[in-house]
């Protein structure tokens, strides 16, 4: 196998005196999707938040496409081509889907060639074109509409979408699924499935079993921000997951 | 997708309903005007709207509430508020005149700019305090904005020596209460503004990002936004709205005046209320806020006009305040949430 997309060895976090991630090693290849499981306060958040550019980390390497990285914003992440999706999805209720997708990198036209003027068409259409893409309908009159008029997996596929459209390389999500109906739920399942057969690279949280057997290729387990095991999806079950996520 | 089993799914509404919600504003400043143009005829059979001398009244007195609530409009959109444009637009009123004083020996035309620049260069000083101490140091608005207001009613009596500050100057009257085509100078400055701050919310990126920060503050910062920077920015530009209604001021009453912008802050916030603008935030247009400062212009005005009491102005906008804010709550329901906030 070529190298892998995302690399990271002995990932060390404190907080004052918490040590939130402690020796951690992560490995994530092109269009493979890892599953991040582990109990409440195992150390996941903080984890993809040291990927993606929110915490600085006290020790430890991480390599992106081989190259060693050092994000200090997340907008560094995302210009590398990491997109994280948190869940509260941080969206613009107020603002369109357009608006939305291309919240800090707005495009422009010439008003009478030469005043710059927000260039709400293009920016509707390409939204459009990677909503389409995704195979997510929105009625039509709700591409103009602030997204609180959404659902709550239309609102996500937004902000999938938005991640996207920027050619991430690696998706990560944090429980992408945690705040929507069985449907949606589904939905989001698909999704990740269709941006995997793209090549995308994805990292997912879930608390969710059933989701992670559905979806992911290997996953890793975190225990008080250790790694407590990672196993490929078909050499593994529920009952030796919970036994790595409890311990013992 | 399942978008029925949302259980907050808006419904269409009646398409009549649905655009009185939205357009209630201008609507209502046409009855407006038809009742006292009605008024006007069966009272005293002449007209209302048709004499230009109303008109010019009216935009006049439209004017510097208007100025102080486009900046405010920017604020109050970002989710935050400035209590302190009153005072900072009195503030530049007296620098702007006792700077012309100290110049009167220049040529007219000169220390009418020197007054200007001064006037402008001092009123962003207290929107970039009061902007920091938001942004950076998480003072809420309130708290900041009300701190300057202190602080600008201070150091504009003190600068102005507790009294008015009269200033002789020709250009300066002619700035103030000259004509163009019968427009009164201060009115096309303010269209001028009023045009300028439109495009810049509607069609810049400061704009958007102002939309973006007052929806949703972790998508702003996630979206690389700095909000910081930005807030600090809008209180200066409020700021700045102020001082241009301070030189406004002083041009036309051929004084600067601490206390001049004192009776405006609560219309400048009605104004932009009244166009439709949340104060949580993420709504409002410059439009609606030009149409809410002429509302209260016209019942101002019009209310005179008819002989009623003075008095029962402050009733009649206090009323229409809360009514327009009742009107937006229930506008979602009215228009099937169909509404945009840009
Ligand atoms: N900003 C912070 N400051 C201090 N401590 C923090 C901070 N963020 C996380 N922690 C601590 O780090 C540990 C790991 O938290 P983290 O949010 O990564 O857990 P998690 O695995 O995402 O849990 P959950 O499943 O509940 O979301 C916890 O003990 C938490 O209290
Ligand atoms: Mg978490």
């Amino acid at each position: 196998m070529s190298e892998p997309l995302l690399q990271i060895s002995g990932l060390t976090k404190r907080f004052g005196g918490v040590t939130a991630l402690s020796d951690v090693g992560l490995t994530v290849a092109r269009g493979e999707v890892l599953a991040l499981a582990g109990d409440n306060g195992a150390g996941k958040s903080t984890l993809i938040k040291a990927i993606a550019g929110v915490h600085s980390r006290d020790e430890g390497e991480i390599r992106f496409k081989g190259q060693p990285v050092d994000f200090a914003t997340p907008s560094d992440a995302r210009a590398a081509g990491i997109e994280t999706i948190y869940q509260d999805l941080a969206l613009a209720d107020n603002l369109d889907i357009g608006a939305n997708v291309f919240l800090g990198r707005e495009r422009f036209t010439k008003f009478l060639g030469f005043l710059p003027r927000l260039d709400r068409e293009t920016m509707r259409r390409e939204s459009e074109k990677v909503l389409e893409q995704l195979e997510i309908d929105i009625e039509t009159r709700k591409l103009t509409q602030p997204v609180r008029n959404l659902s709550g997996g239309q609102r996500q596929a937004v902000a999938i979408g938005r991640a996207i459209y920027w050619k991430a390389e690696l998706l990560i999500m944090d429980e992408p699924t945690a705040a929507l109906g069985v449907p949606e739920q589904r939905k989001v399942m698909e999704l990740i499935q269709r941006l995997k057969a793209q090549g995308v690279a994805i990292i997912f949280i879930s608390h969710n079993l059933h989701d992670i057997f559905a979806v992911s290729d290997r996953i890793l387990v975190l225990r008080r921000g250790r790694n407590a095991g990672e196993r490929a999806i078909g050499a593994t079950n529920g009952d030796e997951v919970v036994k790595m996520m409890v311990g013992g | 997708m399942a978008t029925a089993a949302a259980p907050h799914a808006p419904a269409e509404r009646h398409p009549l309903l649905a655009f009185v919600a939205i357009a209630w504003s201008w609507l209502f400043l046409l009855l407006l005007v038809l009742f006292f143009e009605f008024w006007a005829r069966l009272q005293y059979g002449s007209t209302f709207v048709l004499n230009p001398y109303n008109l010019q009244s009216i935009a006049l007195a439209a004017s510097m509430p208007l100025l102080l609530a486009l900046g405010q409009t920017l604020v109050i959109i970002a989710g935050g508020i400035d209590l302190s444009v009153g005072f900072v637009m009195g503030l530049a009123s007296v620098v702007m005149a006792t700077t012309m004083q100290a110049t009167s020996g220049l040529h007219p035309g000169l220390s009418l700019l020197v007054g200007i620049a001064a006037a402008l260069l001092v009123s962003v000083i207290p929107g970039f305090i009061s902007g920091t101490l938001i942004a950076r140091l998480a003072i809420p608005a309130f708290i900041g904005t009300l701190g300057m207001y202190g602080v600008c009613r201070g150091v504009g009596f003190l600068t102005a020596s507790g009294t008015t500050v009269p200033v002789n100057n020709p250009w300066l009257f002619q700035l103030g209460n000259a004509k163009v085509l019968q427009v009164p100078v201060p009115v096309i400055l303010t269209a001028i503004v009023v045009l300028v701050m439109h495009w810049v919310l509607r069609e810049g990126r400061f704009g958007r990002y102002t939309y973006a920060i007052g929806g949703s503050k972790a998508a702003a910062v996630r979206a690389g936004i700095n909000v910081p920077r930005h807030t600090v920015m809008l209180y200066m530009l409020s700021a700045f709205c102020a001082g241009i209604a301070g030189v406004v001021y002083t041009a036309r009453f051929s004084a600067g005046a601490a206390q001049g912008g004192e009776p405006l802050l609560l219309d400048s916030i009605a104004a932009v209320v009244i166009g439709g603008a949340s104060l949580f935030g993420g709504s409002g247009t410059i439009v609606g806020t030009v149409i809410g400062a002429f509302i209260i212009a016209v019942i101002q005005y019009g209310l005179v006009f008819i002989n009623v009491a003075p008095f029962w102005q402050f009733v009649a906008v206090g009323v229409v305040i809360i009514v327009s804010v009742l009107i937006d709550q229930s506008r979602e329901r009215l228009t099937g949430g169909g509404r945009r906030d840009e």
